[in-house]
């Protein structure tokens, strides 16, 4: 529950004890801010010019991601996992896109709606799926994946479509001051508004417990099927939210699912949540993705040839989470 | 090196282990002559599990010497320590559930005629090697892991709470094999909680104390009094008063708060009917295997019954899922901590997982609330926290309290415990006693199975007995000791001679609780 863990934790009336123990409880999430804070030092050596323009498209450029990881992330805590996120974002998007082109801005809004609303039942099928036929959910997304990317092909066999303009003016720019970029408020404020109370009631505790334990979680009364099914509706609605920001920032939809099913495991995993489910949070992912994102930024900087920087992000990404669970062994035994 | 000069088998001086500011051996020493049965005692978190470890290279110690027959030896894992001829079975069975015996026998290169001679000595001819190892009764498993180790003659034996959760009659014939030990080459290294079977299979025993080792007994007649002592570090206190007097509640009989009319489930429980009345603790004394799972499964929500009714405070009830029961407000208290438990998150969660689940609201949890109640629940069981925030890190002991807690904490009218105190030292047991009495003089009802019969008469006012899948019998508590009890979970006349000197004397009056330890094919 990583952040959200920590924010009870400030209520209590010892604000030193509060805040070493939102350290520790938060320490894989806090470890990963600094790693980025020193790679955006790193950019700014290396590229002296870096500034407004190289945070925006950081912010811009990492949201479609940055919201498939959040997906990614209820799900694996749940303890389970959903290999069609790409494809649901595919789908989402070129939904939108067809949509909403040529649309006045009022259907726009109800597109949007519809889109979110089309989100939470492609998750709902897939956690449906996976609780009735007690099938393997890596199976069954995995062939749900196939079945979402068709139907994206089906409404728009070629990119195209068009986006509302208040849509990719939600994204795009800067929000008050030019250091803080829209896309990242957005970012903020959708996991903000979604997660937040999520994770703080009866529905999060539940997701958290059929993670950590099917068996204790049934037998202290939580429905299972109910809890899993409502974490993959949930995936799903995040799933359309990175749909659409991928609409809003090219402006089109584009039917060919991107990277993004794998790239969101990965970020999960860099962000401290466990795979074998029940541990982590969602800033962890967030901060990951953004972390993925410099990387590539920086190689691209260094001239580093492009083939080789998919190379070197593998084996940044398996270094950083080997290194993290020496410390965390090491701490075990310490 | 002096590799002949000391008649020990097996020696260990000095052992310490610390995990971080946690102190789980300070000085532990262990001396082990050859051909004896030795017993390694102490309360939990004593540092017991951790020696066994260290003995069987699981874990490396901090310091210290280890020596096998006067050679000094260091095991860097399970398998150096056994070929150096230093063999453990744990408390789980180490068999692979997706294989068949025979070919769990070929993973370890347990050579066949050997083991089988030991499992016809343990009573387990009739096993099918053929059959896969998830489809056998614990009991079974635990035996077949002994007849494993006995078979490749090893030097010195390590049984971690071997008979836990073992049938009587095979409780028996493993002492017996434990026994016949004795005197030879070999040593056994005995740890139990019962020391009904330290008095009778071991010759010394070695007392460990908060990691240390502090003291070593010749085991006699009169040696529990004394272990039990360097056990606590003090002096025992008796097991507080059972309730003063349970006939108040007997005479006039309010409505039950649970009355359950021939229950049946599958193949094992028949026809379970008994009422469970508020403000008694009511005993369920059964052999292994009885239906008495089954029976606790039922009543928890987490299995249908096939036939059979139940009702809760006069209204007839059909539990769906555990929320339903909990809603009922019957609550269940599982042996297995794994099984209740989520073992990553902290304390404070799994308290709370079922009390706020019992919030009909989706809406987010009231923190102080929450906090308040957990925080009650934590104090009332005297849980010690300091280990950490996980679980997890926590003593066996500890951990059977949180789960306690977690049903205190929302008010529990009715508790049923299947075997509570399963491996639990003595000092947490007396408490979980003490805090069923109390929750049942505040008038909640308890149902409690529990394999060692003992606690019956100490925290039980009556005793429902099941055997073969039907509620036999039932028994004031109050006058009934642990040879009649035993008795009648055999389903034996008073009068009949008891059941351990039939067992071992001819096989077929144990029979029929051999056949509920046979591998069944309907799991």
């Amino acid at each position: 529950m990583s952040a959200v863990a920590g924010a009870t934790g400030v209520v209590r009336a010892n604000p030193a004890g509060a805040i070493a123990g939102f350290v520790r409880r938060n320490a894989w999430t806090l470890g990963l801010v600094a790693f980025l804070i020193v790679l955006l030092m790193f950019t700014k050596y290396i590229q002296p010019r870096y500034g407004v323009f190289g945070v925006q498209g950081l912010a811009i450029s990492v949201l479609p991601l940055a919201l498939a990881a959040v997906a990614q992330a209820v799900v694996v805590i749940g303890g389970g996992i959903d290999l069609s996120i790409g494809s649901m974002m595919a789908l989402t998007s070129v939904v939108a896109a067809t949509q909403m082109k040529g649309q006045g801005e009022q259907f726009g809004i109800v597109v949007f709606i519809g889109v979110l609303l089309l989100g939470l039942l492609l998750g709902a099928v897939n956690g449906g799926l996976v609780v009735v036929t007690r099938v393997p959910d890596i199976v069954v997304t995995l062939a749900m994946s196939f079945v979402w990317a068709g139907f994206a092909l089906l409404v728009l066999p070629t990119p195209g479509g068009g986006a509302s303009r208040w849509l990719m003016d939600g994204v795009t720019g800067s929000f008050i001051n030019e250091w803080i970029p829209k896309a990242a408020v957005v970012l903020l404020v959708v996991v903000a508004v979604i997660w937040l109370p999520v994770s703080r009631s009866r529905l999060g505790l539940s997701i958290y417990a059929i993670g950590s334990n099917q068996l204790a979680a049934f037998r202290s009364g939580v429905s299972v099927g109910r809890t899993k099914l409502l974490a993959y509706s949930l995936m799903g609605l995040f799933a359309a939210l990175a749909g659409l920001s991928l609409t809003a920032s090219t402006g089109i939809g584009t039917p060919v699912p991107g990277p993004y099913t794998l790239l969101s495991v990965a970020a999960v995993v860099l962000g401290g949540v466990s795979l074998a489910g029940g541990k982590g949070g969602v800033f962890g992912p967030v901060v990951a993705v953004m972390i993925l994102q410099m990387i590539r930024t920086d190689m691209t900087l260094l001239d580093v040839n492009t083939n080789l920087a998919t190379v070197l992000q593998g084996l940044i990404l398996i270094g950083v989470v080997m290194i993290g669970s020496l410390i965390q062994i090491r701490r075990a035994r310490a | 090196m002096t590799a002949t000069t000391t008649d020990l088998l097996l020696e260990a001086t000095g052992i310490s282990k610390t995990y971080g500011a946690v102190v789980a051996l300070r000085s532990a020493s262990l001396a082990v002559r050859p051909g004896e049965v030795h017993a390694l005692m102490g309360a939990n978190g004593a540092g017991k599990s951790t020696l066994v470890k260290i003995l069987t290279g699981a874990i490396r110690p901090d310091g210290g010497k280890i020596a096998v027959r006067g050679k000094e030896r260091t095991a860097h894992s399970p398998a150096e320590a056994r070929r150096g001829g230093v063999v453990s079975i744990y408390q789980e069975p180490a068999l692979i559930p997706d294989l068949d015996i025979r070919d769990n026998l070929r993973l370890t290169q347990t050579p066949i005629e050997p083991f089988r001679h030991w499992l016809s000595e343990l009573g387990l001819e009739r096993l099918d090697l053929s059959s896969l190892a998830r489809r056998l009764p614990l009991a079974s498993l635990r035996i077949v892991d002994l007849a494993r180790a006995l078979a490749i003659e090893p030097d010195v034996l390590m049984l971690d709470e071997m008979t836990a959760a073992l049938p009587a009659n095979l409780t028996e014939r493993v002492l017996q094999v434990i026994g016949r030990q004795r005197g030879g080459e070999r040593s056994v290294i005995f740890i139990s909680h019962r020391m009904i079977e330290i008095a009778a299979v071991c010759d010394r025993a070695t007392v460990l104390r908060e990691g240390e080792t502090v003291g070593v007994v010749d085991v006699t007649e009169r040696s529990e009094e004394r272990i039990v002592e360097l056990m606590l570090g003090r002096s025992v206190e008796g097991m507080a008063a059972r309730a003063t007097d349970t006939a108040g509640t007997k005479a006039d009989r309010p409505q039950p708060r649970v009355a359950a009319r021939g229950l049946k489930s599958g193949r094992k429980l028949q026809d379970a009917t008994f009422d469970l009345y508020p403000g008694e603790v009511l005993g369920v004394v059964a052999l292994e295997g009885q239906g008495q799972d089954d029976l606790f499964e039922i009543l928890s929500g987490s299995e249908r019954p096939t036939a059979g009714e139940m009702s809760v405070d006069g209204s007839p009830v059909h539990f769906h899922h555990p929320a339903d029961a909990i809603r009922a407000g019957l609550v269940y208290v599982a042996a297995d901590r794994a099984e209740a438990l989520l073992m990553q998150r902290s304390i404070r969660e799994n308290i709370a997982l079922p009390y706020t689940s019992r919030i009909l609201s989706w809406g987010p949890i009231n923190l102080s609330r929450e906090r308040r109640t957990v925080d009650a629940a934590v104090a009332k069981l005297q849980i010690d926290a300091r280990a950490g925030g996980e679980v997890r890190q926590l003593s066996g002991g500890n951990q059977q309290k949180v789960t306690i807690a977690r049903w205190v904490a929302g008010g529990v009218k009715t508790m049923l415990c299947f075997d509570p105190t399963r491996g639990i030292d003595i000092r947490t047991k007396q408490q979980i006693y003490i805090l069923l009495r109390d929750l049942a003089s505040a008038g909640a009802a308890v149902l409690l199975y529990t394999s060692e019969l003992k606690e019956i008469q100490l925290v039980c006012d009556r005793a429902i007995v099941i055997f073969g899948g039907r509620v036999v019998n039932e028994i004031d508590a109050k006058d009934a000791d642990e040879a009649s009890l035993l008795r009648a979970a055999y389903n034996l006349k008073s009068d009949a001679p008891m059941p351990e000197t039939v067992a071992a004397a001819s096989p077929e009056a144990a029979l029929a609780v051999a056949e509920a330890v046979q591998p069944t094919a309907d799991r």
